[in-house]
């Protein structure tokens, strides 16, 4: 019997998955979300080859690159050391998607271990946990990283450290709640009742049925661990030695930019920031209405006419 | 001329897809002033669907296909929704099922009772409470309670202050839809006796949506049963029960207990009421039917008078009036 | 009673977080590496003699938790803690001056900033979140959402950036700080003034909150539109309007509060990047400000200052919540 349960819910995940492509085809926000992550990762993946120039390299600035219009030489201009803003732009993608997807993989890992203990366990454990985690979500994040950061040095690590360390709170709340509506359910007192361990009823039966709906709120995690990298790039606490759209936009802004009217060497980081936590964010969206069909009518909707 | 009147009444629900399935199928009964109506049926055969359709609360899915509602003559379909919504709650008010939601959350009993009476009736203010209290009292929770929340209520309080609300305006036709699920035997006997009351008392024509057929045989003097969105039987409850025409109902009755004869077979129907999407040909209940032929499978039954004041939906009745073990088990009551 | 109950909790709850946040304040700066008194030394070669007095200075020479020779309350833990109690958090390296008082003088214009942002983000945002579902699938509901996960997507310093460069250059407004520099104005001149500068920065601020805002009315009114209390209403024969101005706008606020609450983290991080772009001095720029002058003293104090008016601003929205729900008894 524990074999037909198990074969239930990953066969539920599995339909979970089909599904998943069907309301894709047919969600117009969902595709777009989807491609304009694509193209970033692409950006990301090929940087080597895309870049025209290889923005690590050491330039010589003189006072008529620095700042330079876009041109066809340089189709975003140039910055204030007068590097390309475009090789720089493409190679940003990178530090960018490693930090939300490294960052928020730590986030959910904690936060859902958290959860899944907090939720399944239930009693004193799961109520401390549960404290613990209110706490945490009332400390202001951004603050708290931007403290940790400065004082453990900037280095990509400590950024990405920082960042999901604190980013744990959101996904230990959603999964516990999961994880109690489906631990009520039949096949889990089935599984108990043939004697399955506790661990394997949370990893064969648990885990596949509170995949989703964490998978449906981890866009929430990685947008924002995203918007927090470059936040803190932006602030001045990004790794000096590596390039991304937040370290570029501080150099401008703090490298007169502004007064020089090099609009390219500020818009662009920034634009490429808002397209790619708009994509997460449009993927999610569709992720979440798949997951709460709740949110596609209501009862004051106005009558149909009458059939011809 | 009868209270109601309900001709051919066709819904639909649409699929995202644009499919179209129809939910209830030619619906026509009739129903006098001070009478009650039992409408019966296992869960998905399309009882709430067609009360919905009735008072024009379908879900955006939905669409009437066809059909009339005449109230007193006048076809309530035909009226433009502005129209319709002023005869709300006075001509015709609803009981829903599970009265667990039903009632708003954050605001008190009370409130939401008044709400119902000041939309329709031009009460003055300073008498406003005291008629709360009346209707309250006359569904026998004490006036004070009209300050509470629903989370402060019972689940029995709960229906029974539903009941207060619906009777708010005086109208002339409650509709009840499972009034009695969900809630123990204890309070189901209680609500079902102030349900009675209220009838005689207020001279109140009723439809109650049931799937219990004891709760038709006490409350109700007619009765309609329905399958897969279509009538089966129709009838008096005295002749329906006594003497059941379609397979259906002779089935449902066997299937409920009969204290006269406690030792008597209960037997269950077996299969499942068919899906909207996947309506089997022909009559729909012949895949469960034990005395299917060959034409049930094709060809969709009229509804044909078999008595006096009965009509049954099924092709046996063509020729010999059904006798069964039932029909004489009842007859010897 | 059982209110009263809630309340106590509630309040005893948000002293013991202000008191773990103080505790976790005074350990990471102890323990994470990047020692003040290193930091605050800066040339290397300094002498022992001098930087074991520096330490004494700054009370850097006492054990961390508990004194074991002597007065077991003379250590940095129980000290740190008594400051507090006094108000005292330290002199800033950079000003040297009380952090306290720096940082009294900022906080009024963080809350001024953040209230005018907030006010103006939730009002908006519920009215547009409102219409969005109300006409749940038309061109309107379709428009509102876009833009709500559009600005929610934005980085707020971006915003900023693009705003400060239009407003100033399209619209003349002033490019930074709270009033201009060398003016002495008083009374209205000066509130206006004010105004004019702190324009950019709140219309940045709303901007960014008003999407979130917009987002959780919809769904909280749609969730709560499916409600069957909703349908009972419809079938009593109100309107619609009157269905949405009794029955559904009370109940879908209630996520509205709880995000307000849960938003305050979000609007920290808002103020800090607004604050650093449009050098509007308050507890945000002096963050930004700490970090870059390394003013360890100023960037504990502000941390904590932060910390704490989340805390109580988060105590003050459930109470609002306790108050608007009736079905709250215990938590």
């Amino acid at each position: 019997m524990a074999l037909f349960a198990s074969q239930t819910s990953a066969s539920m995940v599995r339909s979970g998955i089909s599904d998943f492509w069907q309301r894709l085809r047919r969600s117009p926000i969902g595709l777009v979300g989807f491609f304009m992550l694509l193209v970033v990762v692409v950006l990301a993946v090929f940087a080597p080859w895309l870049a025209p120039y290889d923005p690590y390299a050491p330039v010589r600035a003189r006072i008529d690159t620095i700042y330079a219009p876009p041109s066809w030489e340089h189709p975003m201009g140039t910055d204030d050391g007068g590097k390309d803003v475009l090789s720089s732009f493409i190679y940003g993608a990178r530090v960018s998607l490693i930090v939300g997807f490294a960052a928020s993989l730590i986030s959910i890992f904690i936060g859902g271990l958290i959860g899944l203990v907090a939720g399944y366990y239930g009693g004193w454990v799961g109520n401390t946990l549960m404290r613990f985690t209110d706490t945490f979500l009332v400390i202001p994040d951004l603050p708290l990283i931007i403290v940790m950061v400065a004082l453990l040095g900037p280095s990509l690590w400590n950024i990405i450290l920082a960042i999901g360390i604190l980013g744990w709170t959101g996904a230990a709340r959603l999964v516990r709640s999961q994880v109690i509506s489906i631990k009520e359910r039949q096949f889990v007192t089935r599984a108990r009742a043939i004697g399955a361990s506790n661990p394997h009823i949370i990893f064969r039966h648990i885990l596949p049925l509170a995949l989703p709906l964490i998978l449906a709120n981890s866009t929430l995690v990685i947008s924002l661990a995203i918007l927090n990298e470059s936040t803190l790039a932006f602030l001045g606490l990004g790794d000096p030695t590596t390039i991304s759209w937040g370290s570029m936009l501080h150099f401008a802004f703090g490298r007169g930019a502004i007064s020089a009217g090099a609009w390219w060497a500020l818009v662009m980081p920034g634009l490429g920031i808002v397209w790619v936590v708009l994509g997460w964010t449009l993927f999610g969206y569709m992720l979440e209405e798949l997951v709460n069909p709740r949110l596609r009518t209501h009862h004051l909707m106005p009558e149909r006419k009458r059939a011809e | 001329m009868p209270l109601l009147e309900v001709r051919n009444l066709s819904t639909d629900f649409i699929t995202p897809e644009g499919v179209a399935l129809r939910a209830v199928d030619n619906l026509s009964f009739t129903l006098e002033r001070s009478e009650t109506l039992g409408l019966v049926g296992e869960s998905g055969c399309g009882k709430t669907t067609a009360m919905l359709s009735l008072l024009r609360l379908l879900p955006a899915s939905g669409r009437i296909a066809q059909g009339q509602v005449l109230f007193d003559g006048e076809d309530l379909l035909a009226l433009s929704p502005a129209e319709f919504r002023q005869r709300r709650w006075r001509d015709i008010a609803m009981v829903f099922q599970g009265a667990m939601n039903a009632l708003n959350p954050v605001r008190t009993v009370g409130d939401q009772v008044r709400e119902a009476i000041i939309t329709h009736l031009p009460w003055e203010r300073d008498k406003l409470g005291q008629r709360v209290g009346e209707l309250l009292e006359l569904v026998g929770i004490p006036a004070w309670r009209a300050s509470q929340y629903p989370h402060q209520y019972s689940g029995g309080m709960r229906q029974r202050a539903m009941i207060a609300m619906a009777l708010a305006c005086n109208p002339q036709l409650v509709v009840a839809d499972e009034p009695t699920t969900a809630l123990d035997v204890m309070i189901q006997a209680q609500i079902l006796d102030l349900i009675d009351r209220l009838r005689r008392d207020l001279d109140l024509a009723m439809i109650i949506v049931t799937h219990d057929l004891g709760v038709v045989a006490e409350s109700c003097q007619k009765v309609l049963v329905m399958y897969g969105g279509r009538v089966a039987e129709y009838g008096t409850v005295d002749e329906v029960f006594t003497n059941p025409q379609h397979p259906y109902t002779q089935r449902l009755l066997r299937a409920f207990p009969d204290i006269d004869n406690p030792q008597g077979e209960l037997v269950s129907i077996p299969g499942a009421p068919p899906r909207l999407s996947d309506l089997p040909t022909g009559c729909r209940f012949h895949p469960r039917c034990t005395m299917a032929v060959e034409r049930c499978r094709t060809e969709l039954p009229e509804l044909r008078q078999v008595g006096p004041n009965q009509w049954s939906a099924c092709h046996l009745n063509e020729t010999i009036p059904l006798l069964t073990n039932v029909a004489t088990r009842l007859a010897g009551r | 009673m059982e209110r009263r109950d809630y309340l106590i909790r509630k309040i005893s709850w948000a002293l013991f977080t202000i008191v773990f946040v103080a505790t976790l304040n005074f350990f990471m700066f102890r323990i994470l590496p990047g020692d003040p008194a290193r930091a605050l030394v800066r040339d290397p070669r300094l002498s022992k003699e001098v930087q074991d007095a520096i330490r004494a200075r700054f009370g850097l020479d006492k054990p961390l938790l508990i004194n074991t020779e002597g007065n077991p309350f003379d250590s940095q833990f129980f000290l740190y803690f008594a400051a507090l109690a006094r108000g005292d958090l330290g002199t800033s390296y950079n000003f040297n001056r009380p952090v306290a008082d720096l940082l009294r003088e900022r906080l009024v214009n963080t809350v001024i900033l953040v209230l005018v942002g907030q006010f103006l983000a939730i009002a908006l945002g519920l009215f547009l979140g409102l219409l969005a579902s109300w006409r749940r699938g038309t061109v309107l509901d379709f428009g509102t959402l876009i833009f709500g996960l559009f600005t929610w997507s934005l980085p707020t310093f971006w915003l900023g950036i693009i705003l400060l460069i239009v407003g100033s250059s399209r619209l003349g407004l002033p490019v930074g700080g709270m009033q201009t520099a060398g003016g002495r104005f008083t009374g209205t001149a000066y509130v206006l003034d004010v105004m004019r500068h702190m324009a950019l920065p709140t219309f940045t601020f709303t901007i960014i909150m008003l999407g979130e805002y917009m987002l959780i009315m919809r769904s909280s009114l749609l969730e709560v539109l499916n409600e069957d209390y909703i349908l009972t209403a419809k079938a009593k024969g109100l309107t619609d309007g009157q269905i949405l101005r009794q029955h559904a706008l009370r109940n879908a606020m209630l996520p509205v509060v709880t995000l307000v609450a849960l938003n305050l983290g979000f609007t920290v991080a808002g103020a800090v990047q607004v604050e650093t772009v449009f050098s509007w001095p308050g507890l945000g720029s002096a963050i930004y400000e700490a970090v870059t002058r390394r003013d360890y003293p100023m960037l504990q104090g502000a941390f904590l200052m932060i910390a704490i008016c989340v805390v109580l601003a988060n105590l003050a929205v459930e109470l609002t919540y306790a108050y608007l729900d009736p079905r709250i008894k215990t938590a």
